[in-house]
């Protein structure tokens, strides 16, 4: 066997270390920024989206409940986000009149399909939580959330078996030209706590908390919980509807598992 | 048999395992990566509260942009009562407001969405690689050797800082003195696993899994204070880390860093191995 000396490979070693750490260097910033721009890139990096959901419905099951505060944790004010004030021509004719005309549809893989007044929504038993919203962007607020469980209204309307995800509509358009939109799955749709809320705080919704009806899914981010609904689909996939990702922000590279 | 005379054939002796030396530099990798997308998440909203939600008007650290009489634009800090103007580096820089600047943020430019896309997949392999080493450190008594401080540790501890604080390092040793031990348990045992898990008390499906863990850090936001602070305190370790390494005959370090061997010299192995 040849006596390997000291310096031979360590120093081919320290030239090729070398020679990376200088490419890293020379690669730096703007080769980041290319890499979040591949393609290929993020979708090896997104892998860690599959995991995230695996990890935590496995982590949280079917059933655990968010957190709920008491009264006295209530933010003073409720940081509305997004959309603030819609101003479609849809949105506008109907609060207009105080949302006496609008009516939340139900449809899509439904045995019934449903056409919902805010009276009727407002009369149906209901659900009260007081939980914690957390925005992406990392800040958090404390509200009261009144409104029927979504499940309810899903059973009422009667869930074909092959749909796989509920698809929530609004009518408010963060750019102007696409509305927004949302979608979960139905573990998260069939939750105790994932209401359709009609009131912030004892108040009906303000309009910048997404009157007049809203979504809550208290165990995924604040982008999950559309505002300002106009109609719920039940479908099987969500490939052709707008950018096909699942949702307003999931169409601009945000993950649809939002519970991280 | 002594524990580093593995290789007696060899002029070089085993300073640091395969799976020392893998872990070291995964982590190296998954640590700056995970703070350069970490900063890129906080710009999103560069504001720090305690508690479980936000109160917007208190923040105990703020990093947000004032335009002045003159009609400049100042990048302010506020921490606490103090307010710092840190134009150019915190609060505003290259010509636009942002918490910390281009050059620390991975992507350079505002992503939100990436940013997190990058945190997730490298907390990931951070998470598996940091679990691995730690079930290797305590199957294989690589903990009682090299974190484990035995009374004689603690003895030492007094005349170690004061040899620190004379910058005079027996680093390259065979065995770490009773500071390097500290820190070392200090990162891998507290501050390492306390990312994870304030990292995961962020997460609101994971607030329904284990409610206790977010009491535990005192609330959502609290836990996210906590999750940069002690990055932060990773930063402040790293630069240290680095300090000694280039104090304390770097190239060999780095080379027993990278192929796990420092040459046997007379003037370095026995002496050292003792003190």
């Amino acid at each position: 066997m040849s006596r390997r000396t000291p310096t031979g490979p360590a120093l081919t070693r320290r030239a090729l270390l070398q020679r990376t750490l200088l490419g890293a260097a020379a690669l730096g910033l703007t080769g980041c920024d290319r890499l979040s721009e591949n393609e290929s890139v993020v979708r090896l990096l997104g892998c860690a989206e599959t995991l995230n959901l695996r990890a935590q419905r496995l982590l949280a099951g079917r059933e655990s409940l968010a957190v709920e505060y008491p009264a006295s944790m209530i933010s003073p004010v409720f940081r509305p986000n997004g959309t603030v004030d819609p101003q479609t021509a849809l949105y506008r004719q109907l609060a207009a009149n105080d949302f006496s005309d609008w009516r939340l549809s139900v449809g899509g893989l439904v045995q019934t399909p449903l056409e919902l007044s805010l009276d009727t929504l407002r009369t149906m038993p209901a659900r009260t939580q007081i939980t914690r919203h957390d925005c992406v962007e990392g800040w958090s607020a404390i509200g009261q959330w009144t409104g029927p469980v979504l499940g309810d209204i899903l059973e009422q309307a009667g869930v074909h078996r092959s749909a796989r995800y509920v698809v929530f509509h609004c009518m408010d358009q963060l750019d102007g030209a696409h509305d927004y939109y949302e979608s979960i799955d139905m573990v998260e749709a069939f939750h105790p706590q994932t209401l359709l809320a009609h009131s912030l705080n004892g108040e009906p919704l303000p309009v910048g908390n997404g009157a007049p009806l809203r979504l809550r899914v208290e165990r995924q981010l604040g982008y999950k919980m559309a505002k300002y609904l106009k109609g719920i689909t039940l479908v099987e996939h969500f490939d052709d509807i707008q950018g096909g990702k699942g949702g307003y922000w999931e169409d601009r590279g945000y993950t649809w598992y939002a519970g991280i | 048999m002594p524990q580093h005379a593995s290789d007696q054939n060899s002029t070089r002796r085993l300073r640091h395992r395969l799976p020392v030396r893998a872990w070291h530099w995964i982590n190296l990798w998954c640590l700056i990566v995970l703070l350069l997308s970490g900063l890129q998440i906080f710009n999103a909203h560069p504001a720090l509260y305690w508690g479980s939600a936000s109160s917007f008007d208190a923040p105990w650290l703020e990093m947000y942009a004032m335009r002045g009489a003159d009609g400049s634009v100042h990048g302010i800090t506020a921490l606490g009562p103090w307010q710092f103007t840190t134009t150019g580096f915190l609060g505003y820089s290259d010509e636009s407001v942002r918490g910390f600047p281009a050059w620390a943020t991975l992507p350079s430019y505002q992503f939100l969405s990436m940013g997190r896309i990058w945190h997730f997949f490298f907390a990931w392999l951070f998470a598996i690689s940091g679990a691995l080493f730690v079930l290797y450190t305590l199957l294989t008594g690589h903990f009682r050797r090299n974190f484990w401080l035995d009374g004689r540790d603690w003895r030492g501890l007094g005349h170690d800082v004061i040899e620190h604080l004379k910058l005079r390092f027996h680093a390259h040793s065979g065995k770490y003195n009773s500071l390097q031990k500290l820190s070392y348990l200090g990162v891998v045992f507290v501050a390492l696993p306390l990312m994870i898990v304030t990292g995961l008390c962020m997460s609101p499906t994971i607030n329904a899994a284990a409610p206790w863990l977010l009491d535990l850090f005192g609330g959502r936001q609290s836990a996210r204070s906590i999750h940069f602070i002690t990055a932060f305190s990773l930063v402040l370790f790293a630069v240290v880390h680095v300090a000694m390494v280039l104090l304390s005959n770097p190239l060999r370090q780095l080379r027993a860093m990278i192929t796990g061997r420092v040459p046997r010299s007379p003037s370095s192995s026995d002496q050292e191995s003792s003190s």
